[in-house]
Order: C-alpha cells, then structure tokens, then sequence
C-alpha cells in the first residue's frame, strides 16, 4: 500500500493548511473552536458542496461549466412552480422533479459541446447568459416566498446540547449535501464509468482509441452536474426560504475558485472528492473565522481571494517552475 | 475583383464571417420588424451604450489570445475608478480642479496596470492557469472595493467630468471617440507591433516562442498589464457616465465580455482573433439590444439573445466547417 | 518489383489481407495491398512517412473500414472489416507511437485499462486491477510499483507499461508503432529482449520503425510499402539497410563523404571543460568558419543538453565558451541569438515551429528587427523577407500566410532553418535535423547544409544516425554518458568503425 501523502499531495496540504488556521483561530477567538461552529459551518457550506462535487466531475472529464449557479435558480423557479401544479408534493418528489430539471439543463450544455463541438467554456457561457436572461425577463426579477410549507420548515434531523450550551445540529441539507457527496465519491471512484470520465479528460484520444463513448462521457459529466445543481437549488431555497432569481448568480466563479483550490485541474483527469470538500471548507473556515474574530465582513472577501491567490501560487511554484532555464525538457512529458 | 477580397480579407480575415453576418442580418430584421430602428435614435443610444462593455472587452481580448482570461476586468474597473473618486474627494469633491482629475486619470491607470502587473507576473512565472489566478484576483479586488466603500456608492464629482459621459463632440458621443481611439490602438498593437505580434505566438505555442528567442514572460507580463490599465479606462469612462462609483458595478459585463470576443471569432484556445472582427460583434450585441428594447423587450432578454445568437454563430461556424470537408471530399 | 519472396513458410498465417483499399478526400491511402503475419514471428512493416503503414494497422484494428472487397483472415475466420471491439476480444492489440496511456491513474488502472471498459457501470475492482497489472509486469520481467501515478515514471517504463497492457488482453497479435524513437539505447536493447520473448512465447509482434539498424537485428521478415502499395515482402536475413531504404523511397542513394579539412579557417566557437552534472562532463571543442562538426551518441548521451548550454537555455556549472575569441556567457537563448549562435530544436512539432501560425510568421518570429519600418512591423518588409528565403532555400509552399502545419516535414524543416538564418547567426547548430522529414527528402536538407558551411557558416550537425554525420561533416565527435569518447575523420576512417563504437 500506499503511502498517502505522495498521492494525494493536494489533500494533503490542503489538509495542513486548515490545520494551521484552525489552531489560529482557536487561539484568537473563544469560540471557534467549538463542536457547534464546526456543525454550523457544515450546515452554511452544504450548498457550496453539492455544487462543488457535480462541478469537479465536470472538471475531471476536461470540461468546465460557468451555467450551473444559474441552472440552479431555473430549477429553483421551476420546481417551485410544476409543485404548485401537483398541489404540494414533498421532499422526494421535490427532488425528483429539480433533479430531473437540473439533468435537463445540463444536458443542453452537453448536446452544444458534442452535437456541435462547441468548447465547454464557449457553450457554457452562452447558456449561462441564456438561462439567467430568460429567467429574468420571465419572472421580471419576483421572487417566490409563497414556498410549500415542508420546503421551508427547517428539519433538523439530530440535536444535541453540549456541556457549554451550544447546540450540535444536524440538518436536512447536511443530510443531502453527504448523499451527494457519496454518490459522487462512488460514481468517480468505484464505478467503471467514472474512471471512464477520469481516462475521457486525462488523455481524449486516447479514451477514444479504447472505444469509449465520448458523447457519454459529456452527457454523464454534464448531466451529473445539472443533477447536483438542481438539488443544491432546491436545498439553498429550503435554507434560504424563499427563491431570489439572482441569488446565485455569481456563485459559479466562487465554486469553481475552491474547487480547483481542492486540487482538481482545469484541462481534466484530476481531482478528488476530499481535495474538493476541502477546498470549499478552508475557504468557509477562514471567512467563519475572520468573522468570529470580528474582522469586517468587507474584508472578508478581500482575505480570501488574497489567501486563493496565495495558495496557487505556492501550489503552482517549485524550483523547477521558477527555473526553467536551469532544468531540462522531457522530465515531464 | 479577387484583388479587392484578398485584401478585404487580408484586413479583416476570416474571423469577420460570423460578426458580419450577424450584423446584417439584425439590420435586415429589426428594421423589417420596427420602422423606428433605422434611426439616429437607435444609433444614438448604441453610441453611448457601447464604450463601456467595448472597453472592458478589448481588455479581456488580449488575454485571451495569449490563451487565457482575465477574469478581474470588471472589478478592475471598479477600484480604478475608485481611485479617481478618491483622488477627487482629497481635493474638494464637486470642487476638485481638472489638475486633480488628470493626476487621479493616471493614478487610475496606474492602480489598473498594478492589477495587471500581479497578475501578469503569477501567471508567467508559476504558470497557474490564468483563470485561477485572475479569479482569485477578481474576488480579492472585490473584496478591497467592498471594504473601503462599505459596499454603498461614491459620488460628488465636479460638474466638467460629466462629458467625458454624455457629451458630444461634432455630434460624436465622447465615450464613443474614447473607445474608437482605443479600438485603433489595440489594433495597431496587435497587428503592428513586435509585442502584439508574439502575443499571437505565445497564444500558440508558448515553448516554442520562448526557443524562438522571445522573453515570453515579459510578453505576458505586458499583455495583463495593458489589460488592467484598459479596464481602468472603461473605470473612468463609467464613473463619469454614472457621476458615482460602486462596487459591483458593469459586473454582469464580465461574462459578456468573452462572449463579445468569441462571436468576434476569437480562437478560445489563443493564437487568432482581431479587433475589428470583436468591434462588430460588439455593435451587433448593442445593436441587438436596442432593437429589443423597440419592440418592448428589456435588457434580460437581450441577454439571452445574446446567448442564443453565440450559440447560432458556433453552430453555424461548425456547419461551415463540415461542409467544406465533405465538399473537398466530393469535389476531389 | 511483385517478388514475394518467402516461400518456404508452409505455415498457415496468423493473419492475412487481400485487395485492401482506402481512399480519404479523393486520395487512395492504400491500392490493392496483401500482407500476412504468421504466428509467433517478429515482422517488419517499412515505409516513409504517409506510406500508408498507419493507416493499415487502423484497418487491421477495425479504427477505419476498408473499401468493399477486401478480405481480412484472422486466426480462422474471415472479415469484410473489423470493429475495434472483435479486434481486442480476438487478441489483436496496438501500442501506439503515442502509446495511448492515461498519466494522472496509476500504472494498475493503465495496465488494467480493459476491466473499466464496458457501456453499463459496474463496481471497479482494484484488487483484481492490481492482481492483472503485477501478473502481467511479471511476465515481461519487470517491477513496478502499482499503485502509483503513471507520471512518476519516465517514458521508458511507461513503454513497459503499454506492452503490460497488451498482454493483458490475452494477445496474439501485437503492433508496435516507432516503440523506439524515444527510448535511450540501454532503454531499446530491453524492449527487443522483450520484443524476442514474446514471439518466443507465440506472440507475432508487427514492429512499426524507422531506426533500420533494429529492423535488421529483430525482424524475420520485412513488408515494404510506399505511396500506398506494396512494395514487397522480404526476409531479414540478407538485406542491407541501403537496400531497404532504396525499396522504401523507389531511389538508390550513393553517398559519399564531404568531409574537407578547415584548418586553415579561423575557430569560431571554442568550449573548454564544460560541465553540467548528471547531464555532460568535461567538454572541449572547436568548430572553425566553414567548419561542420558532427556529433553523434545514443540518445541520453548529453548531446541535447550540450546544444541547448550553448544556446543560453541552460548553464553551464563550469567551464568557458567562447565564441570569435571573445567569452561568452548566456544567462538566455536571447544572448545567444544575439551573440550568433542559432539552435534548430529536435522537436519540430512543439518547440521548433509554431503549428497552427503561418509560414511568414513562422519564418520572421527569431528576428522581428528586421521588419520594423518606422518603428512598426511591416508587412511588406515580412513579406519581401520571405519570399527571399523561400526562393533561397527552394521551399514549396502555398501561400505565405499558410498554416506552417500544412507543409511536409522536409519543407517544415526548410522553413526552420530560414528562421535561423534569418537572424544572421555565425553557428547553426542542427540537432536531429532529419527527424520526421522523408528519407527521400533528406538529401535536399544536407545539400542546403552543405551550401551553407561554404558560404563561412560554423555548424554543428547532431544526429544519433551515424550515417549522417559520418558523410556529411568535416569531423565527427562521439559522446557517450555525457563526455566525448571519440573523434574521427570520415576521409580516414571507415563508416563500419564508427558505427561499432557507437552502437558497442
């Protein structure tokens, strides 16, 4: 076996790095360090989550989507609307039906880049403006607060008070932001498919010369994405009660800052689920923290893109990058 | 008569198909469709609609041919702009002298190129992917711009600055002939100089324009700094057409942006692209807009035009290419 | 020229096609070609580039469909055509020039690649995954470890790697497409031993090269193609590898040494003691005014990295170059273009030219400064500096804004060496100048070279083909393990003892 560290470098240090602004912060502000923030961030960054793991399998096939935020607000209005049709529904048909919106959605964006070999960046930029006009010319900017009642009751599924007073929570979209995390963990790591999707974006022609369905690997990628942005919509609207048309809109930049912070390549056939989970959590770990430490939450964003551009600039940096007067061609390949 | 095309398309190249076509046949439609749009009214507003999303354009346009993205020009704009806001407040606000607006003009530029110059150098001598990098950048300047405005507007200027957005020259709006002198620019440098040149080449192959003998750093260095000092620029242009700064502002143009340089027929992957092709498609989309807007449409569908219309000229452009295969195949 | 030659074999083929024939855009790739493979045998398929060997091995792995009439026989049955998939599942395997692996998975999943394959998901089993890739390495004699990334190996290992995984697929048949070109001496005289255990083991094994040297040792039989026809069938034993190049180009090449003495010229590059650890040690030489220094090794002889240290894209950790008598030192390539040293890369397709960009800009990019007229580029001024050239160095060419990917090798090469020359350099150093260009083509590129050394030009010529230096420089130097172990003059010293110091 194995030894962790010279596999998964990324996660590792991704890992250390939290380690240190954790210690940090425990120090600088009574309670950071407590079981009931480290579950309230959980609970704030669920979202983020579920968008980060359907935009890494993306990633991983060699694609990259700025429409899913978007996507997710269609499915947002959309689903609210087919559950006023159906006179309610719940929490399954719920997810059903924003799934099946979301997996849709992303389905248009892999017809454009297969059908009609348009790159991802170009298809996706051209739905994403598609998706957030329509939207907005069709809803004239109204939000919805008029939601099912069981879509904004807050489920809180295990409770606990600790000795200090705090409260540990367990909430429903914890609950489903680690479904999707397993389902995608399982998906590109124990499936065929998914090493399918890691071989598509590591090396096209070669995934093609082994007969590997390309037009699947793109309608899988994509519609796993739209599948996770449609749930993450309908889970930020529970968590948000109500449906704002732009209120993700902008979240895709930010998404994909902290997944390609977690280690995944832009280019394909690199990337993990922990890098990702971990990139989406230093980055709320560090705002969570600056704001306990009563930094203004003004500077917050200012820090962490400071810290983003920090961090890949170190990632990217060794002797070799900085020297390649002094090194050789063909070490790598 | 081939003459005459070879050098029509010697000037403009092929990139002019998808733009061209897209122009006319919006002229064609909404002048069929709205008696009112062959007017100076259309065009008037066009004129002054397209400075601002024109210049942030040509900013993300030379990133783009060297193969990457600057992803801050929206928010680069913003800072530079709050730069001169700043500069003129020190010096007595509505009362700040043209001395004040000038030094506060290069000030701007300058704090613009600054973004620029960081940028420029991560990328060059990391080689992290430029996306990251001015993402990163975007979300730090955003942050900078959030904390010192407390995320409200900045505003009392004086009364001269406000021209430099609305007036007209010989009938000519300002922020037009500023644009229009910078659109001349970029094409000189890209077509004329050595810098533009290897630009192009960088975009390409970036080894092989450095065992060429090029400094390729310095080129990309250069190329992110001139960015961030255009978009400082289109900062100015929009602080003086809103008579205040805020944060955030023009912050849907991001996106719009690269969408104006790929209709232009910008290679996404680097290497090709021109000026003139990106002007065109961006009157094409002002044009778009405005025609909508006659018909009663708002400014959110024309963005989704926008879109679709980005959409159709990929299709299209792809269908082309398939069909000139098969001819060659059939015709041989 | 129909003479096949083997008639002895009374064994039933392995593989055998008739009336193959393939036309893209209105070009016929292939006209009526028969070729056969017997089980067990190692066969050489021989032909410059564009010959149609390619083609034809995607046509026996079912990538391309032939046009109607053809007959392939594999192992019993009868095809009108292949499918990539029958191809695997009855034991036919490819291990392409580009090898086809997947660098970020490990060596397993690389090795294993066929358990992931399938158009319904299914669990991944990593344990089997590793159980096939350690049994398959084992059988070439070979450990490596499994569970690692395919990037932390070297190419060599991921050779060894892409021959694992045709095994895997229980292979009877297996093509190698140029397994050598990248591999350092050492390097190939394994893969040939592995080479020769499969074909003992039963395997027939189709070797796709260009190096005739190996095609001679490994090889019972040769196909030759050209312009896509066949040429003929030949057996090893007997053939000479100017015979083999004569079948290959349809033209018989006597070459004859142009060595001349230059001692009477004045040094224009003197280096003494140069040194980089790991990569050369200890190099001193002279290259004179008119002079053309050969210098020839195996590959991972230190020769590139010698030329780029030159060049001013590596330092030197000690000793002195200097160049007309004035030491030089290059913290750049830029210092060197501008000193007069000019260094045409290996590597053509991604470090000498500029693909997707055209001929004109391809040709002016090392000396801008020439078409500056008023403090901007002109295009006039490029495109009278171009058209200069291209008359100069006999270039075909279409337009001068023409994609420089839309040339041949030979013309690519010509127009790589008017961007060298181009910049007025005093040294030209051409290393593997005939890499990727056509045998028949290669004459015109030495012919250029030669012209060149008589206009005062320093040059130094590397190649790892011996043939080459030795008939067209003025001296030959040997480097082995990064230090020079040789000098020779080809007026004195037989081609033959050359050669078997190099390839000892």
């Amino acid at each position: 076996m194995h030894s962790f560290a010279r596999t998964h470098a990324t996660e590792v240090a991704l890992l250390a790095v939290i380690a240190v602004i954790c210690t940090v912060l425990s120090f600088a502000t009574a309670n950071f360090f407590s079981i009931g923030n480290a579950f309230d961030l959980l609970n704030t960054s669920s979202v983020n989550i579920i968008f980060a793991v359907g935009l890494l399998v993306v990633l991983i096939a060699g694609g990259i989507d700025i429409s899913f935020a978007v996507a997710a607000s269609v499915v947002q209005y959309g689903t609210a609307i087919a559950l006023g049709w159906i006179g309610g529904g719940g929490w399954i048909s719920g997810l059903v039906i924003a799934g099946s919106i979301g997996i849709c959605l992303g389905a248009v964006n892999a017809l454009l880049i297969h059908r009609f070999r348009i790159i991802s960046i170009v298809a996706t930029i051209s739905t994403f403006n598609i998706y957030f006009g329509l939207l907005m010319f069709f809803t004239k900017g109204v939000s919805i607060y008029d939601l099912p009642e069981w879509l904004t009751d807050r489920v809180v599924l295990f409770e606990h008070e600790m000795a200090d007073g705090s409260w540990i929570e367990i909430t429903l979209p914890v609950l489903v932001m680690v479904l999707c995390v397993i389902a995608t963990w399982v998906l590109i790591t124990r499936t065929t498919t998914g090493r399918q999707l890691y071989a598509f974006g590591d090396n096209p022609e070669g995934a093609r010369r082994f007969g590997i369905n390309i037009g699947a690997m793109q309608f899988i990628a994509f519609g796993w994405l739209g599948l996770m942005a449609g749930i993450g919509g309908l889970v930020q609207a529970h968590y948000a009660q109500e449906v704002v048309p732009n209120a993700l809109y902008g979240r895709e930049l930010d998404v994909l800052a902290a997944v390609v912070l977690g280690g995944a390549r832009l280019g394909g056939g690199k990337g993990s689920v922990l890098g990702c989970v971990l990139g989406v959590l230093l980055i709320a770990i560090t705002q969570n923290g600056l704001n306990l430490m009563g930094v203004s939450p003004f500077a917050f964003k200012m820090i962490v893109g400071a810290i983003i551009l920090i961090a890949i600039t170190l990632s990217n940096t060794s002797i070799e990058r900085l020297l390649p007067f002094a090194t050789q061609k063909g070490a790598r390949r | 008569m081939t003459g005459f095309s070879e050098r029509l398309k010697g000037w403009f190249g092929p990139e002019m198909a998808g733009p061209g076509l897209a122009l006319v046949a919006v002229i064609l439609v909404f002048g069929l469709v709205s008696p009112q749009f062959l007017s100076a009214a259309t065009f008037g507003s066009v004129a002054f609609q397209l400075p601002e999303l024109g210049l942030l354009t040509l900013a993300m346009l030379l990133p783009i041919l060297t193969g990457g993205l600057n992803l801050a020009v929206t928010f680069t704009a913003n800072i530079a702009g709050l730069t001169l806001a700043w500069v003129l407040q020190a010096n007595g606000g509505a009362d700040a002298g043209a001395g004040a607006f000038a030094l506060g003009c290069v000030l701007a530029v300058m704090v613009g190129a600054a973004s620029g110059v960081v940028m420029g150098l991560v990328i060059a001598f990391t080689r992290a992917h430029p996306i990251l990098v001015s993402l990163s950048m975007m979300i730090f300047l955003r942050g900078l711009g959030e904390f010192l405005t407390r995320g409200g507007d900045v505003s009392g200027f004086p009364a001269f600055i406000g021209p430099l957005g609305h007036g007209s020259i010989a009938g000519i709006p300002v922020p037009l002939i500023v644009f229009i002198i910078c659109v001349l620019a970029w094409h000189l440098l890209l077509t004329r100089t050595k810098l533009g040149f290897n630009t192009y080449m960088i975009g390409s192959n970036l080894e092989a324009t450095r065992y060429s003998g090029i400094n390729t750093r310095k080129v990309i260095v250069l190329v992110y700094t001139l960015s961030g000092a255009m978009c400082a620029i289109a900062g100015i242009i929009m602080l003086a057409r809103f008579n205040s700064v805020r944060i955030g502002h023009g912050e849907s143009y991001l996106l719009i942006t690269v969408l104006a340089c790929f209709l232009g027929g910008v290679n996404p992957f680097g290497g090709f692209g021109r000026v003139i092709p990106v002007f065109v498609a961006l009157v094409v989309l002002q044009l778009l807009s405005s025609g909508l807007n006659l018909i009663g449409a708002n400014q959110h569908l024309a963005t989704a035009v926008w879109g679709l219309l980005l959409v159709g000229v990929m299709v299209l452009r792809f269908a082309a290419s398939k069909f000139k295969i098969s001819f060659v195949r059939k015709g041989t | 020229m129909q003479q096949l030659a083997i008639t002895g074999g009374s064994e039933k083929p392995l593989l055998s096609l008739h009336d193959i024939n393939m036309t893209f855009g209105g070009v016929k790739a292939l006209k009526n070609v028969s070729f056969d493979v017997r089980p067990g045998e190692v066969h050489c398929l021989a032909g410059e580039n564009g010959c149609g060997k390619s083609t034809l091995i995607k046509i026996i792995t079912g990538v391309y469909r032939p046009a109607d009439g053809a007959s392939i026989e594999y192992d019993g049955e009868t095809y009108s055509h292949m499918s990539p998939v029958t191809a695997q599942d009855r034991g036919i395997q490819v291990i392409w020039q580009d090898l086809a692996l997947f660098p970020e998975m490990s060596v397993a999943e690389n090795i294993a690649f066929q358990t992931v394959l399938g158009r319904w998901p299914k669990l991944v089993d990593y344990g089997r995954m590793r159980k096939i890739a350690t049994d398959a390495l084992k059988r070439l004699g070979i450990t490596l470890d499994v569970d690692l990334p395919l990037k932390e190996y070297a190419i060599a290992q991921r050779q060894i790697v892409a021959i694992a995984r045709a095994l895997v697929g229980e292979a009877k048949l297996v093509f190698m497409d140029e397994p050598t070109a990248s591999l350092t001496q050492s390097e190939t005289d394994h893969l040939l031993d592995i080479v020769r255990g499969l074909s003992a083991a039963g395997v027939a094994v189709v070797f796709v090269s260009h190096r005739l040297a190996e095609v001679l040792e490994i090889s019972s039989r040769i196909t030759v193609l050209r312009d896509g026809a066949l040429v003929g069938v030949y057996p090893a034993a007997g053939m000479t590898q100017s015979r083999i190049t004569e079948l290959m180009t349809g033209k018989t090449f006597d070459q004859q040494v142009r060595a001349k003495s230059r001692d009477d010229q004045p040094v224009v590059l003197e280096v003494k003691g140069l040194s980089r650890p790991g990569q050369f040690d200890d190099i001193s030489l002279t290259v004179r005014r008119g002079e053309t220094l050969g210098i020839t090794g195996l590959l991972g002889a230190g020769r590139t990295e010698l030329a780029q240290t030159l060049f001013g894209m590596l330092q030197p950790a000690a000793g002195a170059i200097t160049l007309e008598g004035k030491p030089v030192h290059f913290s750049s390539n830029r210092d060197a273009i501008k000193a007069g040293v000019a260094y045409l890369s290996e590597d053509r397709l991604s470090l000498g030219l500029i693909q997707p960009q055209s001929i004109a800009d391809n040709l002016v990019i090392s000396s801008l400064g020439k078409i500056v007229s008023g403090g901007f580029l002109s295009d006039e001024r490029k495109r009278k500096l171009v058209a200069g050239w291209i008359a100069d160095l006999g270039v075909k060419i279409g337009q001068q804004g023409d994609a420089i990917s839309t040339l041949s090798g030979g013309n690519q090469q010509r127009i790589a060496i008017a961007k060298w020359l181009a910049t007025d350099p005093k040294l030209l150093i051409l290393d593997a100048p005939t890499v990727g260009v056509d045998v028949g083509a290669r004459a015109g590129i030495f012919d250029i070279v030669a012209k060149l050394a008589e206009t005062g030009l320093a040059i130094i010529l590397i190649s790892d083909e011996v043939p080459e230096v030795y008939f067209n420089a003025d001296r030959v130097l040997h480097m082995a393990q990064g230090r020079i172990v040789g000098s020779y003059d080809p007026r004195s010293v037989p081609l033959s003892e050359i050669e078997g110091a190099v390839y000892a």
